[in-house]
């Protein structure tokens, strides 16, 4: 069971990982506008036009 | 004349001479209208930055005051294919999305702790049926302390505080005996947790806090969308007023800044901003808004009239005396304050079942403490079943039974057409079992049409109504509606009060009065009943068109499915009985009205109420405003006056009635599903709290159980989105 010492951290700290990168999301309005983030990919006006 | 647009209400000043406005925008369909607007914009002088939040249809713009002007970037925004109307944010629009993300926060920080005291406990479980060490359990059980503690303190704020809220002012919430549950479960799994005990309830109350901050957030979001949504419509509504300056300037400004003693121009076909006297010029109104009459008023200087009213034929100049939200008929307000007043305080479904619950269930734990203290099981023993039963009864089920049906419900009513001012409409529409309507903008399209019954030669038609785009008469505009060409004829001119007139293939043409274009009046077959004619005279020939208030396409059916339904209906108009009484006798209704004052409409709803009938008011005017708020619930065109709007429960959109029958079904089928969830939650709870009692449950069985039932009434909650067949 000795295994657990460094399992256990390990797993929470990814946890913990998963949370603060989902808050650091949500600060950056990530999710402000959904629909939008959904169709803005279509245009490629970054592509030069031949 | 040239006027400026004064903008300057919306704009928010930003640092070093910069500025910032929202817009919501009409007609934004695709991906490439946000490329086609951000990049029109951005490449103009002066423009910092521009963004369309797709979601809400709103775009924000940043912009250096010395290179350009709000004015110019509506303009440039219309110059790109776009109408854009400047938006004032609400502070309770603010106030919701910054709770809103405070819940998101909350869940996730609950789900994260959910998760990982659930994969804490799963172990446990697995290693109480093998072979885990003491040591190993209470590990695992003070990780799960170490993260449930933080977790449950703030993930369960919005809880707390309801509880805390309710409690300081006596009363009890469903949020109480949440707040207890979760607060027991974790007291008594720490102590448990030191007494080196089997078992520990960390993950049911966290994962109680998830589940029910999952349905806190989805009516949150259900709400916000419904807001924006509305606030939208709003300012693509709001109109603007011409305000004459002391040195006889004219600038355009938004109705909401104006001031009392400003002077405004009202230029035919105009809609009047606020209530004043006029000083200058005379007219006729079209106040079937306020007082839902159809018969024009005379107005000239000296006259008081009312925001709402339609300007019909010559230039005014009026002297404000109320602006916003006390622009009111005198008598409108008083009937109002007393209506709200007298308005009895219906109790909701949700707070009921919370009145009778919270007692229930914490008399139950203690009788089961005292009942095993007396059959002998020691004072630990007795306390931690009688926690066990608060925690299997912890009210996930019940909590979640009545709010994920209205968030469901609120989804559907949006649909098909109707905003829900307040959440507990859904409730009261439901109880409605007899509907008054009013006539003007309500049975009836809040414009008036052609009379498209009498025939007319079509080119004749096609000419005129082309010439009436050229026009602000009210008729006129009427008219404009079924021309087929959108481009009106070169060099019309419109003579104010009087008509239009054109030269069509080298014949002069006039659309107006029959005097104006020259002929006699004809022995039109509609002559003598409630329509307006307008004349329209070319190349010698004469044609008369008749034009009347129409019922909404969809009237008759509705009204007859409506009934259909068990609904009685009745007419209350404020118009005159010759024009009520073809409207209820093509509807089919028996009972109507004609000619009521605003108290009248009042005493006839207080009427139907005393016989015992739940009153579902359907109205536009201002004088509907009162009985709207007497009424047992109400629902408004979205064509509305402004302050009958704020006094619906709930708004429907579009040219059909359809939405009334609509928001009747959609609701009585939710009432109808939230009963039968507190039916499923009343039999999970007769199961669960028996083998509570009897001291059966471990932290496998009430995780078990809890999240079952959460399960369940979410899922049959869905069911509400079902439509009700009618119609396509």
């Amino acid at each position: 069971m000795n295994v657990l010492v460094y399992l256990v951290p390990v797993a929470l700290m990814l946890g913990l990982t998963g949370l603060v990168a989902f808050l650091w999301s949500l600060k950056s309005g990530q999710y402000d506008d959904l629909d939008g983030a959904a169709v803005r990919i279509l245009p490629d006006d970054d592509i030069p036009s031949s | 004349m040239t006027e400026t647009l004064d903008l300057s209400m919306f704009v928010e000043p930003g640092d070093a001479g910069a500025s910032h406005m929202t817009l919501a925008v009409e007609g934004v369909a695709c991906a490439g209208c946000i490329r086609k607007i951000e990049s029109g914009l951005t490449k103009l002088p002066g423009i910092i930055d521009a963004r369309l939040n797709f979601t809400q249809r709103r775009l924000a713009v940043d912009w250096r005051n010395d290179e350009i002007d709000a004015a110019r970037i509506i303009e440039a925004i219309e110059g790109i294919g776009y109408h854009a109307h400047p938006f004032a944010p609400e502070r309770a629009d603010a106030d919701e999305s910054a709770q809103a993300k405070w819940l998101l926060k909350c869940l996730a920080v609950a789900g994260f702790a959910a998760m990982n005291v659930m994969l804490l406990s799963i172990s446990v479980w697995a290693g109480n049926g093998s072979d885990m060490t003491q040591e190993t359990r209470d590990l695992f059980h003070w990780l799960s302390a170490l993260i449930a503690l933080p977790a449950v303190a703030y993930a369960g704020q919005p809880f707390f505080q309801s509880a805390f809220r309710a409690l300081r002012m006596r009363q009890v919430n469903m949020d109480v005996p949440i707040a207890i549950g979760v607060s027991l479960a974790l007291g008594l799994s720490v102590y448990e947790t030191a007494i080196h005990a089997t078992h520990a309830y960390f993950d049911s109350a966290i994962m109680l806090l998830f589940f029910l901050l999952i349905g806190r957030y989805l009516d949150l979001a259900m709400r916000r969308k419904t807001r924006v949504f509305a606030g939208n419509l709003a300012s693509i509504k709001a109109e603007f007023a011409h305000r004459l300056d002391a040195s006889g300037e004219l600038t355009q400004v938004p109705i909401a800044a104006l001031y009392p003693s400003d002077r405004v121009l009202v230029r035919a076909g105009e809609r009047v901003p606020a209530d004043g006297t006029v000083i200058n010029g005379s007219s006729e109104i079209d106040e079937s808004l306020v007082t839902g009459e159809t018969l024009y008023r005379p107005v000239r200087a000296g006259t008081t009239i009312y925001a709402g009213s339609i300007n019909v034929s010559g230039v005014l100049t009026v002297w404000v005396t109320a602006v916003g939200a006390g622009t009111l008929v005198e008598e409108v307000e008083r009937l109002l304050d007393k209506a709200t007043a007298a308005r009895s305080q219906t109790v909701r479904l949700a707070d009921r079942a919370a009145r009778l619950y919270a007692p229930l269930v914490h008399t139950t734990a203690a009788l089961t403490a005292i009942g095993w203290l007396i059959a002998g099981a020691g004072i630990h023993d007795s306390i931690v079943i009688a926690i066990a039963v608060l925690i299997i009864t912890c009210p996930c089920a019940i909590a979640l039974a009545i709010p994920a049906v209205q968030v469901v419900a609120a989804g559907a009513l949006f649909r098909s057409g109707v905003i829900l001012n307040g959440g507990d409409a859904i409730e009261r529409l439901a109880e409605a079992d007899t509907i008054v309507f009013d006539k003007t903008g309500t049975l009836t399209l809040p414009e008036p049409r052609v009379d498209q019954t009498i025939a007319v030669d079509p080119g004749m038609l096609d000419r005129a109504a082309r010439l009436a785009l050229s026009s602000r008469h009210p008729l006129a505009t009427a008219l404009a509606r079924v021309a087929r060409e959108r481009s009106p004829y070169p060099g019309a001119v419109e003579e104010p009060g009087q008509g239009v007139r054109a030269i069509i293939d080298g014949h002069e043409a006039r659309l107006g009065s029959a005097k104006f274009c020259g002929v006699a009046e004809d022995a039109h077959p509609a002559r003598g009943t409630d329509a307006s004619f307008i004349t329209f005279a070319h190349d010698g020939k004469a044609a008369t068109i008749a034009i009347r208030q129409t019922l909404r396409p969809d009237a008759v059916a509705v009204s007859k499915a409506l009934r259909e339904h068990g609904l009685d209906l009745v007419v209350l108009s404020g118009d005159r009985p010759a024009a009520v009484a073809p409207v209820a006798q093509q509807l089919g209704i028996e009972h109507w009205r004609a000619g009521l004052t605003p108290t009248e409409k009042i005493s006839n709803i207080e009427l139907l109420k005393s016989q015992g009938h739940r009153v579902l008011m359907v109205g536009d005017g201002l004088n509907d405003a009162p009985a709207l708020a007497a009424a047992h619930v109400s629902l408004s065109p979205i064509t509305a006056a402004r302050l009958t709007q704020a006094q619906a429960d709930a708004l429907f959109l579009g040219e059909q009635l359809k939405p009334v029958l609509n928001a009747v079904l959609i609701s009585r089928r939710a009432r109808a599903l939230m009963k039968q969830n507190l039916a499923l939650a009343a039999i999970y709870n007769a199961f669960a709290v028996p083998l509570a009692i009897a001291g059966l449950v471990t932290p496998l069985i009430a995780a078990i159980a809890m999240s079952g039932s959460s399960l369940l009434v979410t899922v049959n909650a869905l069911r509400a989105r079902l439509r009700p067949g009618f119609g396509p």
